[in-house]
């Protein structure tokens, strides 16, 4: 058997690991480290620059092993096990360390804890790599056909993308009709297009495709499965219907806020938010002539950090239409910034200007006040230019609130098991570079579920989620993570713990060359290893985290305090 | 807080916590933490494993026993585990595993187990915290002699 010689690749990241981990100590300790044949540190390892050096090092040093440490395998571990195959190394003699997000990015205060801490991380993957073995994949099949939770815009151009591709497509929207948020939206920016008219020839063909099964009234109750092979429970009317699906896209899309406690909504009549001022000229209501629009109502502060992206624009719409219609009108926009970004929008702003809409800044610190008793009179505010407190006349005050994420997102999250940030949404795989894609493979997410977006964003959004779920589809396999259980039948003593501590009924026991033992069928195997541990001889064994494998990275981290040795 | 030396003895103690963190979960509720730059403190190091339920007893056992000062086993929430119930089992062997620990004269809160979904970054920082500090407050884990488990290998 060949020598194991490990290399060990240390990623800077740029600043986020080399600007608190001491890296160049952490590359000098490595060398030190036993079977390390090559380390060395780079400013980006995930850049090909830093992929094609792990090529030629493998080459070049005939490593057999291939440690590195950056960020974390959720997202990475794909593209530095690609580099170990391009070199002609079996990609389960890769391992990873997580030196970013377990360590330079929660220990930024303390670079001498948490370089030393990453000195030890990588003592342990180079542990456990030196009893890496080379595994060989397993292949499962992919059903072919796809779900669409939410039958928005997002939802609805997504399950267009997939059933042009002939994918059959199954679309589950919670009302009764299909459209989403959008519909309550009476015109759209920046010409002034009847809602309608964009959203109804979607919604047609969405009904008329005949790969698309839309479920109106429909909720998802239940997922299991994984890529290739969900199995959807969705419930209408108290009847469950279940679907089977090789693919998930999540658009949920989200809800406005409603602003209840703040600037007297919900106590006053006529002080509506954005969407409500809709609904009130959809149903046909006279125009006002004295309007005060407040924009940033709960955005951008401590509870509710986010900019709703796209509010300005709502604002700024709104004033216009306002504006068109009754050109005597006072209309003020009260804002903290006027985020008019990209060209139409900016140019929409000039044009509300030169209709005579008024944008007065105000401070958040100081922010405007409702007057009048039983409704809205009049909106005092500080005229932060002037230096002075002014008074403008309000017979309408319009709140420009930002979208929030839908209460049921938790209950999907755990379902689908993704998982959601802060304030809510959907938290995508990588914020740049995987920004549709969840770290569970299969399940893909598009529109405002994620993170407000407007209609041109939702929609490529929707298009890059098809596309990204038609891949398992079209190619209708999978390849399964080698790391499944194994069991060596000589030290196998048939007591059949395994057998019963299986979630997925792969384990039996079976007559074999050396009698009655355990053996696993690797397509049933999902990999959990809980098998091996109920295993009391040893003889189950899961691949990539084998006994010895998982003790060697213990004894490598308790080494040192047996040793009794600082370093 | 910046202590330049992390070994025993100067202005305290560090102890060296084992933590498994099972990859869907806790793993990703640790990633979480990092990408939400939360701070907490350096004493755990994590190995991934793709369920809790493959937490074989004898790593906590070989891991107490070989000096570390305490082992964190992380999972999805009961009824959220990936594989179904692969928690479950975490749960039930992780209550006679204490009792084992107790047995055999190790303080039972070295050893814990806890739930950390993938969106809950902050609990991750949270438990980290208050797991270092409850493990600090024990003191050094000075294990007796003669029970060390099997050493890498020896399979």
């Amino acid at each position: 058997m060949p020598k194991t010689r490990v290399g060990v690749f240390v990623c800077h990241c740029g600043n986020n690991i080399g600007g608190v981990v001491r890296v160049p100590e952490v590359v000098e300790y490595a060398r030190t480290l036993p079977n390390v044949a090559c380390v060395e540190d780079n400013l980006y390892t995930c850049s090909e620059e830093g992929l094609s050096s792990i090529r030629e090092q493998i080459a070049e040093h005939g490593l057999n092993r291939v440690v590195v440490a950056s960020c974390t395998p959720r997202t990475h571990e794909p593209l530095f096990r690609e580099a170990c195959e391009q070199a002609g190394l079996n990609k389960y003699l890769f391992e990873f360390v997580n030196i970013r997000e377990h360590c330079s990015w929660v220990h930024m205060h303390d670079p001498a804890m948490a370089t030393q801490k990453a000195k030890e991380l990588v003592r342990m993957g180079v542990a456990k790599a030196r009893f890496l073995e080379p595994q060989e994949e397993f292949e499962s099949s992919v059903f072919p056909a796809a779900l669409v939770i939410g039958g928005g815009v997002a939802g609805m151009t997504a399950a267009l993308g997939l059933a042009n591709q002939g994918i059959q497509v199954h679309l589950v929207e919670r009302d009764q009709e299909l459209g989403g948020l959008i519909r309550e939206v009476r015109t759209l920016f920046p010409a002034g297009q009847a809602t309608e008219e964009v959203l109804q020839p979607l919604a047609e063909q969405v009904r008329n495709h005949r790969q698309i099964t839309v479920h109106l009234g429909s909720e998802v109750e239940d997922v299991g499965g994984f890529i290739g092979d969900f199995d959807v429970a969705v419930k209408a009317d108290g009847q469950v219907n279940n679907l089977k699906v090789g693919a998930v896209i999540v658009a949920t899309g989200a809800e406005e806020l409603k602003p209840t406690g703040l600037y007297r909504y919900s106590e006053l009549g006529n002080v509506v938010t954005q969407l409500e001022f809709e609904e009130r000229f959809k149903r046909g209501a006279d125009v006002p002539r004295d309007v005060v629009i407040i924009n940033c109502v709960g955005a951008r502060i401590p509870e509710r950090t986010y900019c709703g992206r796209f509010c300005c624009t709502t604002a700024i719409k709104n004033a216009i239409w306002i504006k068109e219609r009754e050109p005597e009108a006072s209309v003020f926009v009260l804002h903290r910034d006027v985020m008019a970004y990209g060209v139409q929008i900016e140019e929409s702003y000039r044009r509300a200007m030169e209709l005579g809409v008024r944008f007065l800044r105000y401070d958040p610190e100081n922010p405007p006040q409702i007057l009048g008793d039983g409704r809205a009179e009049a909106v005092r505010v500080q005229h932060q230019l002037m230096g002075k407190e002014i008074v403008l006349p309000a017979e309408l005050v319009v709140l420009t609130t930002p979208l929030v994420a839908r209460d049921d997102n938790p209950r999907l999250s755990k379902m689908l098991k993704v998982p959601l940030g802060g304030e809510g949404f959907f938290l995508e795989a990588h914020l740049k570079l995987r920004p549709i894609e969840f770290s569970t493979d299969g399940v893909y997410v598009c529109g405002s579920a994620r993170y407000p977006a407007n209609i041109p964003e939702s929609v490529s959004q929707a298009y890059a989620s098809a596309a990204k779920a038609s891949i398992p589809i079209r190619e209708g396999v999978v390849r399964a993570e080698a790391i499944t259980a194994l069991c060596d039948e000589r030290t196998c003593s048939a007591c059949g713990n395994c057998v019963e501590v299986c979630p997925f009924g792969a384990v039996e026991l079976q007559e074999g060359r050396f009698g009655r033992t355990a053996q696993v069928n690797p397509a049933q195997c999902k990999g959990c290893g809980c098998c091996v541990a109920a295993c009391p001889s040893g003889a189950m064994q899961q691949s990539g985290f084998n006994d010895r494998q998982l003790l060697s990275m213990i004894g490598a981290l308790a080494e040192e305090m047996t040793g009794g040795v600082g370093e | 807080m910046a202590s330049e030396s992390s070994d025993e003895g100067g202005n305290g103690y560090e102890p060296k916590i084992l933590v498994f963190a099972c990859n869907w979960c806790s793993y990703a509720g640790a990633d979480l933490a990092g990408v939400s730059r939360l701070q907490m403190p350096a004493n755990c190091r994590i190995i991934r494993v793709m369920c809790s339920g493959r937490v074989r007893p004898e790593f906590v056992v070989t891991a107490l026993s070989k000096g570390l000062d305490g082992v964190l086993v992380l999972g999805c929430h009961p009824g959220e585990c990936h594989y179904s119930e692969g928690n479950y089992f975490t749960r039930r062997r992780g209550l006679l595993l204490k009792n084992l620990l107790q047995f055999v004269g190790i303080e039972p809160e070295r050893f814990q187990v806890r739930w950390v979904s993938a969106s809950e970054g902050a609990k991750f920082a949270d438990t980290v915290e208050q797991v270092t500090e409850q493990i600090r407050a024990l003191g050094p884990n000075r294990p007796q002699g003669g029970m060390h488990s099997t050493e890498p290998g020896d399979r």
